[in-house]
């Protein structure tokens, strides 16, 4: 046991940023293709409609670590030489996608038909209808389990340290390497992980009570 | 011309047949109730009339717009036609004002300023001044009510269609919402409503149709319709409802 010096310390807050980066990018490309797939998987055209099933179905199927694999190893092999960023970006995007299409979807399919009735009603358009009516009340509804989803991800970005990715997880097991203070470095790195989730589920469940109060706006 | 011609519609769930042939006219200005037991078939017309639900023969033309399924005819349509739900619809995320004036700006191009004023005029029409700022979660059922009447008044409709809007209010709220439909009735709004409130029916609508097993059963007169049933049908839905 002991504790970690400064050195070490600035080693693993350097590479949260690491981890903190990859959650954003990985977020933000996942969010938007996972907005594009929940509209396809809304669409009323079968196809359309059958190839985002798919989607969504197979990537939940399947690890993260065998889309990794594939897109690092199995891709270098087929001579597309990435970096591992962006064979880490591309695999938990894809992840990403698929889970929050699916919570995105779920969001708007909440909101009450008869919202879509009164808008139709009052002669909007397909698009008027979802930019002012149903979106706005899919977004507040999506909130809270988006935010929770949010919480997984920082964690499972972890597992982007075995294609040698240097993000917090990769971090501590090279300082433990060098050091052996596994109860040092691994708390170290577990409290760091608590410090970023722990607000972050914290805020999911105070969305979710603010929402639910009734109070909708 | 009539403002609503309905011509021998048929509509069917599936197997079930809920609407028999009905054929039916509203002259502007007048004001038509429908009266029925559940399951009559009477919320399924109304909904016809605005293109809501799909009927597989038979004519509908309202406000001067035959009713088919084509998106943007039927957004003309529905510029002309407004129509207030039994659970008042209101958008949880918008104020009373924001509710009024969404459509009127997004389908009419109403400038914000106009748009305000109108949102003024028409909240004043059910007396609901005072809540220009409100959220509909803040308002009691029968206010939730006359603002969903003033948001489709704003589309200056040329008909009006009431789908049993006090059936889901408590009893001491449906008066304030069945006032500010006389007063509509009165000034001359055509009016096409589903109701359970028999003596409303009776005071206000010149005309009372009474549906049954997917037909018109009876049509006429308010007045003599109440007072002279000519079926048992009519008869004894008239005396359940007296209780």
């Amino acid at each position: 046991m002991g504790f970690l010096g400064t050195d070490e310390l600035s080693f693993l807050i350097e590479s949260t940023g690491w981890t903190l980066l990859l959650t954003a990018i990985a977020f933000v490309a996942g969010g938007l293709m996972g907005a594009g797939i929940a509209i396809l998987r809304l669409s009323r055209n079968r196809i359309v409609k059958s190839v985002a099933i798919a989607y969504i179905q197979v990537l939940q199927s399947i690890p993260v670590l065998m889309v990794l694999f594939l897109s690092y190893y199995g891709l270098a092999l087929a001579g597309f030489d990435l970096p591992p960023l962006l064979a880490a970006s591309i695999s938990l995007g894809l992840y990403v996608s698929a889970y929050l299409a699916e919570i995105w979807r779920g969001s708007i399919e909440a909101v009450p038909y008869q919202q879509w009735e009164a808008s139709a009603s009052l002669a909007l358009s397909p698009a008027q209808q979802y930019a002012h009516v149903i979106l706005p009340q899919a977004v507040r509804i999506s909130l809270p389990p988006t935010v929770g989803f949010l919480v997984q991800l920082v964690k499972n970005t972890s597992i982007v340290s075995v294609v040698g990715f240097v993000e917090l997880a990769r971090a501590g097991q090279l300082l433990n390497n060098a050091l052996f203070k596994p109860f040092a470095v691994f708390g170290a790195v577990a409290a760091i992980y608590f410090m970023i989730c722990f607000p972050l589920s914290r805020l999911s469940r105070h969305l979710e009570k603010v929402f639910h109060a009734g109070r909708r706006h | 011309m009539p403002a609503v011609v309905i011509e021998d519609v048929h509509k069917s769930f599936g197997a079930v047949e809920v609407l028999k042939g009905i054929s039916l006219t509203v002259e502007p200005g007048e004001t038509v109730a429908i009266i029925g037991r559940s399951g009559s078939g009477k919320s399924t017309l109304l909904r016809c009339v605005n293109g809501l639900e799909r009927f597989q023969s038979g004519r509908i033309e309202v406000a001067g717009h035959a009713v088919d399924h084509d998106p943007k005819r039927l957004r003309e349509l529905r510029k002309d036609v407004g129509i207030v739900f039994q659970s008042y619809n209101l958008f949880p995320h918008l104020t009373v004002a924001q509710n009024i004036m969404l459509s009127p700006r997004l389908t009419q191009g109403v400038e914000k300023g106009k748009a305000r004023q109108l949102a003024e005029e028409v909240l004043a029409q059910v007396g609901l001044a005072d809540k220009f700022d409100s959220y509909p979660d803040n308002l009691s059922g029968g206010q939730q009510q006359r603002v969903a009447i003033a948001r489709s008044l704003a589309m200056k409709p040329k008909v009006m269609l009431f789908d049993e809007v006090t059936s889901a209010l408590d009893p001491e709220l449906t008066g304030e919402v069945l006032l500010v439909m006389e007063e509509l009735a009165k000034g001359g709004m055509t009016m096409l409503l589903v109701t359970h409130e028999m003596s409303f029916a009776r005071s206000v609508a010149a005309t009372t149709v009474f549906m049954h097993q997917g037909r018109v059963w009876e049509h006429g007169p308010s007045r003599e319709l109440f007072a002279q049933p000519r079926t048992d049908e009519l008869r004894s839905f008239i005396r359940s409802d007296l209780k």
